[in-house]
């Protein structure tokens, strides 16, 4: 067994702990914080399937950000529907034998990955040469940009410019998902690729990636229009009014 | 044109997105507030020795208290979508006054002593120790913002840059630094009834001398009651209706309704304000405090409905929170939601048919509405999404021949603020309030020039009151704004009406 083998292996088991419970802590905090009165951003929807609906315009379309400024929105669609499409590709590395439909996005898979790399750019861009924005932006903001187009220029790299032994990686996802460690192809650009999605999954948790967790817990945006009509109290509230009168 | 001190920005040519410039509007901020007005809300009499320390330790209580909170502090991208959305950004191109920017005078600190990254990078992510002049940024700016949410509109996840002043607001009263114009009003609540601590006395004679005058115009009888115990409806309305123009007018116009409704109601002194400060200053307990005063009047009085007066984020209280705060109002008739708006009772009498009206009586008015931000993006009317957008709508129509929208990118869930919300209705902020308002009074200039509107209506006690004050830096005259239910007013014909 090779050190690079069991180096990465054992990255894989730890970021995929810390992206787990780190996520998951952050999602049990969002979802036991009280919201302790109706504050949706109105008009609102006055049923609670509207207020998923709203959610999902928001998750699905970047609905308030079209409504805002149609260059952010064209680069982060083109980014995050780039992504989600090489993510869907890239299940056939996990699962044996491959469903049809990750057999399917394959092609489109395979060169979302420009397109996500060009939004990615966009948004660079977008920092560096919008006055308001780079006003605005840490250097966390541009590393993490940074970081994601590292992963899909390497991963891009690996696909048509490099290549690599792409069953010898299979075989050694599927070890480490079934503890049965098989040798890593050890070529540069695969481990650069492999190194920075572990940086990401480190990173998630502790970043302001956990917008993704976190818009689906916005009370601006999940919450019914039916205060007249239903008493919403939070709990630590009832305690207040059952102590002062 | 009024004289300022200040340069009163132009109008633009075209609504670009103003250069920046760095701490343009940086100062010592609004005035504090005295010991006396900080004690009466429960709140330490000036900045305490352990500031820094109670600080923190009341923004980690929030964090657990407020998911909003919460989630708004850890979700931003920063992905730019709010920077340009800030009226006061664009009237004073301070970057500090761009929504995220305010958020993050909060945040920085937030991530130093909340988060991983904040407490073993900081500078990475912009963590910040909170010092002395972090929490001078924080008086400053976060009394640079009137709460209007306009931002949370536009962002991707609904971060309400609003709910994150309110919370600085509450964290820096948590120490006794508090200022004075919100919580010396709220004082006056408690003690007296209302923002102005108008007594009862005092209040009787208003409404009586409100009664002569509407008889003076009309030769009707209209009552304007007070404390009138079991009487079907209390009404709750700004204190300003009480003596400002253009609010009074309004207040005729309530009454007028209520006569040819022939429904009974009253006015309460003990309740006497519509207005909850306790909302800009994030805090519950007083927000609650002020809000049970409501509840107590009703239940004394014995009435069956609660109707608000014109105010905006009176409204948002009474609609969105009331119920949560001072609820539930089981003893109030079930066939009436509560609490109604005044518009929505007023509609209602308009559909029915019983209000008489001679819309020619508005045709020396040309009328645009400006939506109140709190109205707009903070409650509902009639039941039905939008139902605050289209019922002062159809109101206006229904007695008002000429009305004209403003540019659609500045109504309904768009609007821009007055530039006085959210508890910045102070002269020690008269810079920043008519620079907020420079991109309400470009959308009113165009429908000025281009539909020869004369008025513009609006349904909220501080748009009003700003609006008198601002408008004529920008060469409007100060009588251009007018009440809803003045339109009303002037067009309803109360049976035996002589002139």
């Amino acid at each position: 067994m090779g050190f690079l083998t069991a180096l990465y292996a054992l990255l894989f088991y730890f970021a995929f702990a810390v992206l787990i419970i780190g996520v998951g802590r952050k999602v049990y905090q969002y979802a036991t914080t009280p919201a302790p009165l109706k504050i949706p951003t109105m008009p609102a929807p006055r049923t609670k399937t509207g207020a998923a609906l709203r959610v999902l315009s928001e998750v699905i379309f970047f609905r308030s950000l079209f409504r805002s400024n149609k260059w952010i929105w064209v680069f982060a669609i083109m980014f995050h529907y780039g992504l989600l499409l090489v993510t869907i590709r890239h299940l056939r590395y996990f699962i044996e034998p491959v469903w049809w439909w990750v057999e399917l996005a394959q092609p489109f898979g395979k060169y979302a990955g420009f397109i996500m790399i060009i939004g990615l750019l966009g948004l660079l861009v977008r920092r560096i040469a919008v006055e308001r924005i780079r006003y605005i932006s840490n250097p966390s903001d541009y590393l993490m940009l940074a970081l994601l187009i590292v992963i899909g220029a390497s991963g891009a790299m690996v696909s048509f410019v490099t290549r690599t032994d792409i069953v010898q990686f299979k075989a050694f996802m599927l070890g480490v998902m079934y503890f049965d460690w098989q040798p890593i192809p050890a070529d540069f650009t695969l481990l650069v690729h492999l190194t920075a999605v572990i940086a990401l999954m480190f990173i998630f948790p502790i970043s302001k990636l956990l917008h993704a967790p976190g818009v689906f817990f916005s009370p601006t945006r999940n919450q019914v229009d039916s205060s007249r009509e239903k008493r919403h109290l939070a709990p630590w509230a009832a305690e207040l009014e059952a102590r002062k009168s | 044109m009024a004289k300022a001190k200040f340069n009163v920005p132009t109008f633009r040519e075209y609504p670009i997105i103003p250069e920046l410039k760095p701490d343009v509007m940086k100062s010592d901020g609004p005035f504090i507030s005295y010991p006396q007005h900080q004690e009466a809300l429960n709140y330490p009499g000036e900045l305490v020795d352990n500031w820094e320390e109670k600080a923190i330790e009341k923004m980690g209580d929030m964090l657990n208290k407020y998911r909003g909170f919460r989630v708004f502090m850890d979700s931003c991208v920063k992905c730019g979508a709010c920077t340009d959305k800030c009226h006061y950004l664009i009237g004073t191109t301070d970057p500090k006054n761009m929504p995220v920017a305010r958020q993050d005078l909060l945040r920085q600190v937030y991530r130093r002593y909340f988060t991983f990254a904040g407490k073993f990078f900081p500078k990475l992510v912009g963590a910040k120790e909170l010092t002395k002049d972090v929490l001078d940024d924080w008086y400053n700016y976060y009394h640079q913002c009137s709460q209007c949410r306009r931002c949370s509109v536009f962002c991707p996840y609904g971060i309400d840059t609003a709910e994150i002043s309110m919370a600085a607001r509450e964290i820096m009263d948590s120490v006794g630094l508090g200022q004075k114009y919100c919580n010396e009003i709220i004082g006056k609540v408690f003690k007296i009834g209302n923002n102005l601590g108008l007594p009862e006395p005092a209040l009787r004679d208003t409404l009586e001398g409100l009664e002569e005058d509407i008889e003076y115009d009309t030769g009707v009888k209209v009552r304007v009651p007070l404390d009138e115990e079991g009487a079907d409806i209390l009404l709750v309305t700004p204190s300003a209706d009480f003596f400002a123009e253009p609010h009074i007018d309004g207040l005729m116009g309530y009454a007028k309704v209520f006569h040819a409704a022939g429904v009974s109601w009253t006015v309460s002194s003990y309740a006497s304000e519509a207005a909850n400060f306790g909302m800009f200053i994030g805090s519950y307990e007083n927000m609650r405090r002020v809000s049970l005063r409501i509840r107590e009047a009703a239940q004394q009085l014995g009435v069956k409905r609660i109707v608000f007066g014109e105010c905006g984020h009176a409204w948002r209280v009474a609609y969105s929170f009331l119920n949560t705060l001072a609820g539930p109002f089981d003893f109030l008739d079930p066939n009436y939601p509560v609490p109604q708006h005044i518009l929505e009772f007023t509609y209602g009498m308009i559909q029915e048919g019983k209000l008489t009206i001679d819309k020619s009586r508005n045709d020396e008015y040309v009328v645009t509405f400006h939506d109140s931000c709190n109205v707009a993006r903070g409650s509902g009317m009639g039941g039905i999404p939008g139902g605050q957008f289209i019922i002062p709508r159809e109101v206006i129509k229904a007695v008002c021949n000429n009305f004209y929208d403003m540019s659609p990118d500045t109504i309904h869930d768009r609007t821009y603020c007055c530039g006085g919300g959210g508890g910045l209705l102070t002269d020690d902020l008269m810079e920043l309030r008519v620079k907020g308002a420079l991109p309400r009074m470009e959308a009113l200039k165009d429908v000025v020039d281009n539909y020869g509107v004369t008025h513009m209506a609006a349904i909220c006690a501080i748009c009003k009151s700003q609006f008198t004050k601002v408008l004529p830096y920008y060469g409007f005259g100060m009588d251009k704004i007018l009440s809803v239910h003045q339109l009303v007013s002037n067009a309803v014909i109360l049976e035996g009406q002589t002139d």
